[in-house]
């Protein structure tokens, strides 16, 4: 693995060197209430056809690397989740608004 | 560390819902009865399943051919979830789990996945320098084991199946099935005995 | 029943099949707003890197298609095990990586890299 050259996408972390001296902080705390519902959101629309897990992923992939730093990880799926929707034209800015 | 989602990330989701809902396309019902149904599962499912395996070979052999089969055959509905693949940890050979590219993990027999397991830290460091994360454990593996990381990055979601600790003989599944922590299904952890029954 | 294999095209490599990994990097066209042109899930770690197919998965909807809603062929996905030193240093001796990988990103190890020139 040749460090001179990043890795050209930042979710994929595998050896990532600047994490490399970093212990792994023992966060046991299971998902908050807002992480809950937005995990049951995320299953309820799998489960209605109107988007796939992949397609979450790459919603995810596609956030900027500092949003996706400043970010918690449910809401970088709340990102993706409302990205996709509104790619998709289930719901209009207007309605988010 | 997982820090609160902001005030403005409530307000998006519940704005989000409120769209979805006008429309009919989610209702509360739906979210509560999705959040009871993923909250039901629980590392003390992967537990017993490890539990049995120690006790009856025919159910061992079900286990690592065909997880998401063993897992249904304990009450568990893997309707919709990923395939399960069960990893035999043996003397010598320990397995250990990690999604570097996201979180893949197997939540229908353990639940949802602590936030170290999705950190960073833990996805960027333990493909590349496991033994560094064992001893962040305290995980001490036998001289001369070899260390097997499993990136989780597909269809499969992945589960180690830990060996037996010595002085368990005679051992019920309840017993058995308590020694068995989530972090040992994970592979950073190994089952231990209670401190006072293996002094 | 869970979301298990697809029935799909024969598998091309077989358990003991020495392989190599593509060494393409997709991620690097980016669509003019600067989001992701591809979505894959072939580790960058791995590109390049020969390993030996453990065994055989099963035939899954590519996800490459699915992350962008376009039909979705079945792909043959194997288990393939790779060496953990090379590929990093800090692993000990006989340490080793068994990851997922789709079989168009596969090729035999005998084969010319793409990247050799």
């Amino acid at each position: 693995m040749s460090d001179a050259e990043p890795t050209p996408a930042i979710h994929d972390m595998g050896g990532l060197s600047r994490f490399r001296c970093s212990p792994v902080e023992r966060d046991e705390a299971p998902p908050d209430a807002f992480g809950k519902r937005v995990d049951a959101l995320r299953q309820v629309l799998a489960q209605k056809g109107l988007m796939t897990v992949d397609e979450l992923r790459r919603g995810i992939e596609a956030i900027p690397e500092p949003e996706y730093f400043g970010l918690t990880y449910y809401e970088r799926w709340l990102t993706s989740i409302t990205g996709l929707l509104l790619e998709k034209g289930v719901v209009t800015p207007e309605e988010l608004a | 560390m997982s820090a609160p989602a902001r005030p403005e990330s409530l307000a998006r989701l519940e704005r989000l819902v409120a769209a979805l809902a006008a429309k009919g396309l989610v209702s509360e019902a739906e979210l509560a009865a999705m959040q009871a149904r993923t909250d039901r599962a629980s590392p003390e499912i992967g537990a017993r399943m490890v539990a049995r395996a120690w006790l009856d070979p025919a159910w061992r052999a079900l286990l690592l051919a065909d997880g998401a089969a063993a897992a249904e055959r304990m009450g568990v509905s893997m309707a919709g979830a990923p395939p399960l693949g069960v990893l035999e940890n043996r003397p010598g050979l320990h397995h250990l789990v990690v999604c570097t590219l996201c979180s893949c993990y197997p939540r229908a027999v353990l639940g949802y996945p602590p936030g170290w397991y999705k950190s960073f830290e833990y996805r960027s460091r333990a493909v590349r320098d496991p033994r560094g994360v064992l001893a962040e454990w305290g995980t001490a593996l036998p001289a001369g084991t070899k260390i097997r990381v499993v990136d989780s990055t597909a269809d499969y979601r992945w589960m180690v199946l830990p060996m037996r600790p010595e002085g368990t003989e005679g051992w019920s599944e309840d017993q058995l099935a308590a020694l068995v922590t989530r972090d040992a299904l994970v592979g950073v952890a190994l089952p231990q005995l209670p401190a006072r029954a293996a002094a | 029943m869970s979301a298990g294999p697809a029935a799909g095209p024969a598998a091309r490599f077989a358990p003991g099949a020495r392989v190599r990994v593509r060494e393409d990097w997709p991620e690097r066209r980016r669509l003019p707003s600067g989001a992701p042109s591809c979505h894959i899930r072939t580790p960058h770690y791995l590109r390049g890197r020969e390993g030996e197919v453990q065994a055989v998965l099963g035939a899954f909807a590519n996800p490459e298609d699915l992350a962008f809603a376009r039909p979705a062929p079945p792909r043959v996905l194997y288990h393939v095990l790779f060496a953990q030193p090379p590929i990093w240093q800090e692993g000990a001796e006989g340490d080793t990586l068994l990851v997922e990988i789709f079989e168009h990103w596969l090729e035999p190890a005998d084969a010319p890299g793409q990247e050799a020139a």
